[in-house]
């Protein structure tokens, strides 16, 4: 059992669990990188907070701003190549105003990250042993045989067989899920309040993906720790998520706790990712109601609401006048949409040629209803 | 439109036989041991059908893809394609009836020559074969690269790094389809791509499918995938066949373990979904010294003495489902008397 052992030699964010409030407030992040053809704006007025011991699923696609979102909080960018305006404020500290040689004491100790490629964040010439003791001989002020017996505790904390031997191994010895638990490890080494996991199982096989979300999942509870889950899979997070916000285009478009953002989904993009994975309940052969095309640009996006050009249900209103962040009675729930879907149907109004809309299919009617009847595979029979 | 193949009686191969593996064995050398990557795998593909072949990495199921189209060579065991084994001819022969078989590989952007023009990428199957004069291949690759949803005029003279990981897999695709084949092995060809992306990947080569009259096999971890484009599905589990069922009977009748694990650790898109089953525990033992008796008893919850002593033989518990189990799980478990008696 590895506990918090800090001996009151590092930093001042030691009492950041003493803070009142959530542990991670975003205010209005803006992140744009200059590039030759314009500025993109990966990030384009982000606020969200994350509370102490609570799980937040952050789901989009490639290019929706997630990962840089989560590099941009952790001041992982270069500042050199990057316009960055807002505030991050971690346990009442604000790390939008911290250099780099600040940022090293928050990094690793109280606030870690999780990389989606174990091979290319570890270090191939390195043991592993080594390279989760790092921090511990950094933050922890370990001596090294110290830290090497710790290095064998996490090894063996993350499911690591005969962890005495493995902490002597290179990353190029363990295979995919194994190296995924050792950046875990390394993330978890030195207690952090807050583990950022981008993409953390992406590339690992359905089986190894559910035993690392486990892992991760029970390490979070034994150890009080919030997690940030960043992924392009909305069913990562449905079972581990306390909260979801899903990300289109730089901007948050829809934030919800996880059962109301399933059951009551208003944003028709958040729908569309829905309904876009294969579902076991449904027949073999059944139609997947794919999102056409691609993200927006994000050096000139579209005028209006930035997903209209790709939206079933949008109107000359949604390609005019962006729609804001609001809410609709329940003040937890923020959705960024002129026609909010109520109960899966949309509210725009009918236009006048309905020729022209790409009605849903049978297999996107069917969708919504398996989600509550799941239970019954055989209900899925195809007719005959 | 497949109705005929999905039948459950499909037991009895209707329609040909397009290809037809026998025991397959594949052995590699690793230092002075051999280890097997597949061992003794046996299969049909009927006209017209997809067979998903699933498993976690390291089953052998990328190694049999490659050696269905004779990139790898087998060590033993028979694939008979359309009447001829691959295994026994080589050279320009099999060259030629390579072009028949396509395959799609898993990471679409490296198995693109990042250097050159789409248009010259695609158009690569004919000009190897000196097919048609330039004319004809600038049509067929315009023909194709539409079939996939690539604007050949804005995309012809770009190169592979301009596009995304989805678009890849498109003229991917589109190159595979250039010399007419018949039959198409993807391999993992959407386990790198989001899942909207997944999606429309998915309902092209539905649609490429039914267009072309193709035969696919289509190789995948994920079985929620697998299932959805496959007519018939065969988990592979350390280079052997576990379970072999229509796609439908396999999620509603799992009767391997192993399978059901599979199918338990599939994240649903449910806040309230919960699975009866545990996550797999462990990972795949090493196949230079898999498990005495059943392979996967070292992971199994039900495993008892005789999967230690015994190898179970795939055997049929339904027509057309078969399984290679001592105790076999889920609605199937009780009709299947016969192997305890035949135990004993």
């Amino acid at each position: 059992m590895i506990g918090r052992r800090r001996g009151g030699r590092t930093l001042e964010f030691k009492d950041i669990g003493s803070h009142d409030g959530p542990l991670l407030v975003v205010e209005d992040l803006h992140t744009a990188f200059r590039t030759g053809r314009g500025t993109v704006r990966a990030v384009d007025g982000v606020s969200f907070e994350v509370y102490e011991g609570k799980t937040l699923g952050i789901v989009g696609e490639s290019g929706s701003g997630k990962t840089v979102l989560s590099r941009s909080i952790m001041g992982l960018l270069p500042p050199r190549d990057v316009l960055r305006s807002g505030t991050v404020h971690f346990g009442g500290h604000e790390l939008t105003a911290m250099d780099e040689a600040e940022l090293r004491d928050v990094w690793g100790a109280e606030l870690s990250m999780i990389f989606q490629d174990p091979m290319t964040a570890l270090n191939p010439v390195k043991r592993i042993g080594t390279q989760i003791s790092e921090s511990l001989v950094l933050h922890l002020d370990m001596d090294k045989k110290e830290a090497q017996s710790t290095a064998v505790e996490l090894l063996r904390s993350v499911g690591i067989p005969s962890p005495e031997e493995r902490v002597r191994w290179y990353p190029f010895q363990l295979s995919g899920g194994m190296r995924q638990r050792v950046m875990i490890a390394i993330a978890l080494a030195c207690a952090p309040r807050l583990v950022m996991a981008d993409e953390p199982t992406t590339g690992l096989d359905v089986t190894v993906q559910a035993q690392i979300l486990d892992l991760l999942a029970d390490l979070q509870r034994e150890r009080h720790m919030a997690v940030i889950l960043v992924t392009h899979d909305l069913g990562v997070v449905a079972t581990r998520a306390d909260d979801i916000i899903v990300m289109y285009a730089g901007r948050i478009v829809e934030r919800a706790p996880t059962r109301t953002l399933f059951r009551d989904t208003k944003m028709p993009y958040t729908r569309a990712l829905m309904d876009s994975i294969p579902r076991l309940a449904d027949p073999s052969g059944a139609r997947l109601d794919a999102i056409a095309g691609r993200p927006p640009d994000l050096i000139h996006p579209p005028k209006g609401c930035r997903f209209a050009p790709r939206c079933h249900y949008a109107r000359d209103k949604c390609r005019e006048k962006d729609p804001p962040l609001r809410t609709v009675g329940s003040p937890d729930h923020l959705f960024a949409c002129w026609y909010p879907l109520v109960d899966g149907v949309s509210t725009a109004p009918p236009v006048p040629v309905t020729l022209g809309d790409p009605a849903p299919s049978a297999s996107v009617a069917t969708a919504g209803a398996d989600a509550t009847t799941t239970d019954d595979p055989t209900e899925a029979e195809p007719a005959q | 439109m497949t109705d005929a193949q999905t039948a459950p009686s499909a037991d009895v191969p209707q329609g040909d036989v397009v290809l037809d593996v026998r025991d397959l064995v594949v052995e590699f050398k690793s230092g002075r041991q051999r280890v097997q990557a597949v061992s003794g795998v046996t299969f049909q593909v009927r006209r017209g059908e997809t067979l998903g072949l699933v498993g976690e990495s390291g089953c052998g199921k990328s190694t049999t893809g490659r050696t269905l189209v004779q990139v790898q060579p087998a060590t033993s065991g028979t694939i008979d394609y359309r009447g001829q084994d691959l295994t026994e001819i080589s050279g320009r022969k099999l060259r030629q009836l390579r072009t028949k078989i396509q395959m799609i590989f898993q990471d679409p952007i490296s198995s693109l020559n990042p250097r050159r023009r789409i248009k010259d990428i695609v158009a690569e199957p004919l000009t190897i074969w000196h097919q048609g004069t330039k004319d004809e291949r600038a049509a067929k690759v315009r023909e194709m690269l539409e079939a996939v949803g690539i604007d050949p005029d804005a995309a012809g003279d770009r190169r592979p790094g301009e596009f995304s990981g989805g678009q890849c897999q498109r003229i991917s695709i589109a190159r595979a389809l250039m010399a007419d084949p018949d039959l198409l092995i993807c391999d993992e060809p959407v386990s790198a791509l989001d899942v909207s992306v997944q999606a429309q990947i998915l309902n092209l080569l539905a649609d490429l499918k039914t267009r072309f009259q193709l035969t696919m096999v289509f190789i995948a971890h994920d079985l929620a995938v697998v299932k959805n484009v496959s007519d018939r599905v065969a988990v592979m589990y350390l280079g052997k066949l576990v379970e072999v069922a229509g796609s439908d009977d396999l999620y509603r009748e799992a009767a391997h373990p192993y399978t059901e694990a599979l199918l338990a650790s599939i994240p649903e898109p449910d806040p309230d979904h919960t699975s009866d089953h545990k996550a797999l525990t462990g990972e795949l033992p090493s196949p230079l010294n898999p498990p005495s008796g059943c392979r996967f008893r070292t992971r199994c919850p039900y495993a008892q003495e005789r999967c230690a002593s015994e190898e179970p033989l795939l055997r049929e518990l339904a027509p057309g489902h078969q399984v290679a189990c001592h105790f076999p799980v889920g609605p199937l478990a009780s009709a299947a008397p016969s192997a305890g008696a035949q135990a004993d």
